[in-house]
């Protein structure tokens, strides 16, 4: 029984890693990633590990996919399609 | 180094690297199986130190050193990016329009917010019995608190968010964690080393210094995730650059002092 929850959880994590690498849409990348860090904390849960579980599950699918959304965010916002002047004032940084 | 050379660097390292990863796969234990030397001494060390929970007993017990230095790593990686993220000379601040919030979206993010924070507490008090402890439950705490950015929005949150008790908070945790260990020496023994009483087993006091230490972590962790998250949000609701939006000169105004402005709002 637990080989085959251990076997499953394998497939979802190389499934949701190999997701997060074709994507090329760093918010989709960000809400892939939450997906993985979820499959990881299952893994670890079946291969008795819950202790590593709780930090995947709380770093891996909360806070690093957030941080990459603010992230994305800030960046987003920079000028691109205004006038000249700002985009020079942008790309100066 | 012209390519040439890197890409030789770069193939010699890798197979000194196979070699030797090989070497250590075919020295690991079986795959699964229920006797390994180490745990066995780490269980034994652990339950004669009355700390039901192993993994605890090995970080904040037998390998509390380490800890410290991880410790340190996380406190200077929050460091590292308060300074990167601070706000520069040439930005500056503007209030965030309140964004409309769905009913459903806030009433379901409000009943989450005080579970999931007991839970985040739970988990760094019962550190040193279950699965868990100083830094899972701090990351638990932290993420629990920006429920309320979903709820309300970022008002709501930086009210209910004194950044500088943060700050404090963080340093306090890491320097928790080492009079802890001084202690250990005022009281004659080795730095870190474990000399409170150990209590009944399997109870919130049993594990001498570990409850301690997870504490110290955990307040650390807590703290830190909320300044770190802070900073991002900071960049990415606030802080505009020149040439946002409206286009206003460079550093207008507030150019020099923007630490210390930014401190006041907090």
């Amino acid at each position: 029984m637990t080989d085959v929850l251990i076997v499953v959880a394998l497939l979802l994590v190389a499934g949701a890693a190999t997701a997060a690498v074709l994507n090329r849409d760093p918010v989709r990348q960000a809400l892939v990633l939450s997906f993985l860090g979820l499959a990881l904390a299952l893994l670890f849960t079946f291969l008795q590990a819950p202790d590593v579980a709780l930090s995947q599950l709380a770093v891996g699918s909360a806070v690093t996919p957030l941080m990459i959304l603010l992230t994305v965010r800030k960046v987003r916002r920079r000028p691109g399609d205004g006038d000249g002047a700002d985009q020079r004032a942008g790309r100066e940084r | 180094m012209s390519a040439r050379v890197r890409l030789w660097v770069f193939l010699v390292g890798a197979a000194g690297f196979a070699v030797l990863f090989a070497v250590a796969c075919f020295g690991l234990p079986a795959f699964g199986t229920g006797h390994h030397p180490y745990g066995v001494r780490a269980v034994h060390a652990s339950l004669s130190h009355h700390t039901a929970n192993v993994i605890a007993s090995v970080n904040f017990d037998l390998r509390a050193f380490d800890t410290l230095g991880e410790e340190t790593i996380f406190f200077s990686a929050v460091l590292g990016t308060v300074v990167l993220l601070r706000r520069a000379r040439d930005e500056r601040r503007k209030d965030p329009e309140p964004a409309v919030v769905h009913p459903r979206v806030r009433r379901f993010a409000l009943l989450m917010l005080p579970p999931a924070l007991l839970v985040g507490l739970y988990v760094i008090a019962h550190g040193q019995i279950s699965p868990g402890g100083g830094f899972q439950g701090g990351v638990v705490a932290a993420t629990a608190l920006h429920l309320l950015y979903i709820a309300a929005d970022y008002r709501a949150l930086e009210r209910a968010r004194p950044l500088t008790l943060y700050e404090i908070g963080e340093a306090a945790g890491e320097v928790t964690y080492v009079i802890t260990g001084l202690a250990a020496v005022l009281a004659g023994s080795a730095f870190l080393a474990n000399v409170l009483p150990f209590g009944t087993f399997a109870t919130l006091s049993s594990g001498g210094t570990v409850p301690v230490l997870n504490a110290a972590v955990g307040l650390e962790v807590a703290s830190g995730v909320v300044v770190l998250l802070a900073r991002f949000l900071d960049q990415a609701v606030e802080i505009e650059e020149p040439g946002e939006d409206d286009g206003s000169p460079r550093g207008a105004g507030d150019g020099g002092d923007n630490g210390d402005d930014e401190r006041e709002r907090a």
